[in-house]
């Protein structure tokens, strides 16, 4: 009987906005992909702490300069040099202080390879050591513990800030669409002022002038740039959804404007809601990930870019230490493949349209 | 006055005139992951030289479908299964694509349902419609083009000066007429409307169903009409085919589709069309269509049937020509 | 007549001309006066083509376009200055149908939001139970049943049962009024005469008024009580239905009647009659008769000032043309004061 409920309209385009939108398009493959990438950062960072000493992250946990643990090389390097070298880059980064100066420091740290050896695998120990799996550098930190410290560390900030650069999108963008009059006129404005700044650049100015910034503080500098998006994009939204025949049943059944914004529009927003948080979460990772390199974020946790910013000081490119830079370059590239495949799963759920191109 | 001359003569010649489009036994079905709508269920059809036929029915029954699978437009997951549409004797169905698309506006041209609105907004009329031509019959002299041009937009009523604007000068009306000047640009013996003019204000869609009645009469081409308005079809077409649900009920000539609906489903669209000269009490219908992936045994229109017999439910009932050129499928005149 | 349930007076709604806008001012609506009463209650037709204002009017009456100049009145009260509960109120009272019967459900949501809505906005129900019951009543109104349709998705239904669905909801709230806005135009054939034969019953058998917006006569001929037919923002022509349709008066009205196609083979078209150009049709006129450029039987004064609504052979049959100055209306003289 429940067949014959059935009538031809629903078989017509009805029908296939009803198919795309309700076969468990969750099942998306490149949004389970995406989650699976993601998920297994999070694990490291979870889970990591539970199987690997943390101890490691700390200077001179470790002994210093080993290569990952598969390489094997022959010809030992003059243990006295490395340990000179490490010596004065220890030495740099304390007096630096990583703060505003940080350029500085490079410059100083760059003759440093000269007492190296450029042409040996890596400074070190010639073999790598089962202990610590992914090498250590020259300061005696574990390159696993770092990353297990680090990876969940950028994503936390990359969250945060995309998630308060959502809500005052959210809240915004709204109240552009919604209210409309000279509210619209201020946020749009705004806005559309602040996609014409170059973000990356006065970061910078602002975080060298801050000095000392901790995680947390460097995730809410983030979103003051990370709202902009998301309000342009919910302003439209709302706008075109406005005049829907359900938002109009909905003013007509007396919801007031709280209401048909959060119970009638939001849910269906929700797919590209996603999508834009995801977009805009390797967006702050990216503009963290660039700060830190550059020695203008926080010290105290060893993130990723953190990380790569010892790199960078200890010369790691000439001295051959290829672990010291690319694991946390590899594991910032998982991380962004792994949400970039979210967001475009994310939008083909939210974009039926895109899902039959790619099936044709 | 001339038209009604002209449609008196046509009535009694065209019996006689030879058959262009014979439609057989055609078949088109769409893919769901719950199996096949058959949306176009074996229909068999034809049509005269300088003939019009209106294919009625509600929305969802099929007949844009066939519209389109006649012109083998049927876009995925929609596909041909079966039939034979056989124009002038060529049949399309089993035509390679490029004698296909040769055969396409050369000799059918088709007025998609919102043509007016798959006009190019940045493009003048006049090269919309040079387009066309140039595309199916290869360079020509600047001014022959013009003239014909001319030519054209005079046939469908529009002044010269339309070639040189944009779409969007234009009103609904213009530029749907517009459509139908380039379909019969290229002098096709076919033009398949679909719904030609609905969307259109009720003075408008007088202004454009007389240019089609000109067209028709000017150019002795054929016409399939699409459409659900029963009033507009009184007024234009000659022949009537009534479908439901993928099959074709009835065909017949206008006047007796009208005076006297044989198939259950006819005489019920004919008791609903709204009047302004008579009030007359609801023709209210209850019933569902069944699913058109699972059709049930016997009669498609069983359900919604107010004169069912129990043979109904067990024996589909085929289209007899009862009648000279009145084609019914129903039990009920056996 | 009884005290009016809904009264428009002399509304006007200009679209465009803001301050940044170079002068290009659209008068969507103009001068626009009505009266509905529900005892007993009525259908008010409103029709015309496209742009002649009645989505307007209905967006005015619904509270979603507030008007330039004029009032709305609800049992005497200006809709304009309501406050919030108030507007609840009227809310409760005036509901509408609309024309998409897809479009006005939350495709996020089961069909059943359509009534929990209104049943919790308007708090109908005090438990569970109540609201099942309330809604089965509704739905038996229009000839459904729970079962078949509550937990289903819009997508899953027809046409059909969603616009009686539509009613139904608005049935549900036994308001005085429910504007309609061409609830047919987008159902087949066979459920046209079902949704029109629910607004009759409506009307007869729980007294609810109707204000019927459509561009198709054909139906308003069918089920209303009186019409409004406008042109490009003001009324050409009202009066009682069957009276407008079936002799018509204004020169605007005479043309739209006779271009609704006649169901009758026989009765072919008189193809010589001769129709004024489009673009004529679509010029309009800054001053004077709006219909003038269309008009077969327009006169040099039509151009001097704008005609208002004279009636004709006494009742409430009212045109706006000069042709029939010579005898003034009664309620336009009312209207004017």
């Amino acid at each position: 009987m429940a067949e014959l409920v059935k009538t031809i309209e629903n078989s017509t385009p009805a029908k296939k906005r009803g198919i795309n939108r309700f076969d468990s398009p969750w099942f998306n493959p490149r949004l389970v992909i995406g989650v699976t990438m993601v998920g297994i950062v999070l694990l490291i960072g979870i889970g990591g702490p539970l199987v690997w000493d943390m101890n490691l992250v700390y200077v001179a946990s470790s002994p210093l300069n080993l290569p990952p643990a598969w390489i094997h090389v022959a010809q030992p390097t003059p243990e006295p040099v490395a340990v000179a070298t490490a010596a004065a880059t220890a030495i740099n980064t304390s007096s630096g202080g990583l703060g505003g100066s940080s350029m500085l420091d490079l410059m100083e740290s760059t003759p440093a390879p000269g007492r190296g050896n450029p042409g040996d695998v890596g400074p070190g120990n010639p073999t790598g050591d089962p202990k610590h799996p992914l090498g250590t550098d020259d300061q005696g930190r574990d390159m696993l513990a770092l990353i297990i410290a680090g990876a969940p560390a950028s994503l936390k900030v990359g969250f945060i800030a995309a998630s308060i650069g959502m809500l005052l999108g959210i809240f915004l963008g709204f109240s552009a669409g919604f209210l409309g009059g000279w509210v619209d006129a201020v946020i749009r404005t705004t806005s559309d002022v602040m996609f014409t700044v170059p973000v990356i650049a006065v970061l910078f100015v602002i975080a060298a002038f801050l000095k000392h910034l901790e995680l947390n503080e460097m995730a809410f500098l983030l979103a003051l740039f990370a709202w902009p998006a998301p309000t342009r994009f919910i302003r439209a939204q709302a706008l075109t959804l406005r005049e829907r025949g359900y938002v109009r049943m909905a003013r007509l059944s007396g919801m007031s404007t709280m209401g048909i914004m959060f119970k009638e529009m939001m849910p269906n927003l929700l797919p590209y809601l996603a999508a834009s948080l995801v977009g805009n979460i390797s967006g702050a990772i990216l503009a963290e990930a660039s700060l830190e390199a550059l020695g203008l974020g926080p010290t105290r946790v060893p993130t990723l870019g953190m990380t790569v910013n010892y790199a960078i000081r200890g010369t790691a490119i000439l001295r051959e230490m290829w672990w010291w830079w690319g694991f946390p370059i590899l594991v910032l590239i998982f991380i962004f493949t792994g949400l970039f495949q979210i967001a475009t799963g994310l939008d083909e759920i939210a974009n039926p349209r895109l899902r039959g191109v790619k099936s044709q | 006055m001339t038209n009604n001359v002209m449609a008196a003569a046509a009535e009694t010649a065209y019996s006689k005139r030879e058959i262009i489009l014979d439609v057989k036994d055609f078949r088109i079905h769409y893919e769901t992951p719950r199996g096949d709508v058959i949306a176009v269920n074996g229909i068999n059809f034809y049509l005269r030289k300088g003939e019009t036929l209106g294919l009625v029915g509600e929305s969802g029954c099929g007949k844009t479908t066939t519209a389109m699978g006649i012109l083998r437009l049927v876009q995925p997951p929609g596909r041909i299964v079966g039939g034979q549409v056989l124009l002038n004797g060529v049949d399309l169905a089993s035509l390679d694509d490029d004698a296909l698309r040769e055969v396409r506006w050369r000799d059918i041209a088709l007025v998609p349902q919102g043509a007016m609105n798959s006009l190019n907004p940045v493009m003048k009329i006049k090269d919309q419609i040079a387009d066309g031509i140039l595309a199916h019959e290869g360079r020509q002299l600047r001014g022959a083009i013009k003239e014909r041009m001319l030519e054209l937009l005079n046939m469908v009523g529009l002044p010269g000066r339309v070639a040189d604007m944009y779409p969007h000068e234009l009103s609904g009306g213009m530029k749907q007429r517009v459509c139908i000047a380039m379909a019969i640009s290229l002098n096709p013996t076919l033009i398949v409307a679909d719904e030609p003019t609905s969307a259109l204000d009720v003075v408008v869609q007088r202004v454009v169903a007389q240019t089609l009645l000109d067209v028709k009469a000017k150019l002795g081409v054929s016409m399939i009409l699409i459409g659900h308005d029963m009033g507009l079809q009184a007024q234009l077409v000659d022949r009537i085919a009534v479908m439901y649900a993928g099959n074709i009920v009835e065909i017949a000539p206008v006047k007796d589709i009208f005076e006297e609906p044989m198939h259950p489903y006819t005489q019920l669209l004919i008791a609903s069309i709204p009047s302004i000269k008579e009030k007359k009490p609801l023709k209210i219908t209850e019933g569902l269509t069944h699913d058109l992936r699972n059709p049930p045994p016997g009669c498609i229109f069983q359900f919604r049937c107010p004169k069912v017999m129990s043979v109904c439910r067990q024996i589909v009932p085929p289209l007899r020509e009862l009648r000279p050129d009145h084609f019914v499928a129903c039990h009920l005149y056996e | 007549m009884s005290e009016p349930i809904l009264q428009i007076k002399n509304a006007t709604k200009v679209y465009g001309g803001g301050f940044l806008s170079s002068g290009a001012q659209t008068v969507a609506l103009q001068s626009f006066s009505l009266d509905i009463s529900n005892k007993p209650a009525t259908i008010t037709t409103i029709a015309g083509e496209s742009g002649s204002g009645k989505t307007t009017l209905a967006n005015a009456v619904l509270g979603f376009t507030g008007l330039s100049s004029g009032q709305i009145l609800f049992r005497g009260q200006d809709i304009a200055k309501l406050n919030r509960q108030q507007m609840l109120d009227y809310r409760r009272d005036v509901q509408a149908i609309f024309q998409d019967p897809y479009e006005v459900y939350n495709p996020f949501y089961r069909v059943k939001h359509i009534f929990d809505m209104v049943i919790g906005q308007f708090k109908l129900a005090r438990n569970g139970n109540d609201a099942r019951d309330l809604i089965e009543s509704a739905l038996k109104v229009v000839g459904l049943r729970g079962e078949e349709v509550l937990e289903k998705y819009p997508h899953q239904l027809s046409g059909g049962q969603r616009q009686r669905m539509m009613v139904a909801r608005a049935y549900l709230l036994k308001p005085s009024l429910i504007v309609a806005d061409e609830p047919v135009s987008m159902v087949d054939a066979s459920l046209r005469a079902m949704i029109l034969d629910i607004m009759l019953r409506l009307r007869d058998e729980h007294n609810i008024s109707f204000l019927y917006i459509t561009h198709d006569l054909s139906t308003a001929y069918q089920i209303g009580d009186q019409i409004y037919i406008l042109y490009q923002g003001s009324i050409a022509e009202r009066g009682e239905t069957a009276k407008v349709i079936e002799h018509p008066k204004h020169p605007y009205v005479q043309l739209l009647i006779d271009s609704i196609p006649v169901p009758d083979p026989t009765q072919k078209w008189d193809t010589d009659i001769r129709l004024p150009s489009e673009e004529e049709m679509r010029s309009s006129v800054n001053s004077g008769c709006r219909f003038y450029p269309r008009c077969p039987r327009r006169m040099g004064r039509c151009l001097d000032a704008q005609p208002t609504l004279y009636n004709i052979e006494g009742g409430n049959h009212d045109a706006a043309c000069f042709l029939y100055e010579s005898l003034p209306s009664e309620q336009g003289l009312l209207e004017r004061q």
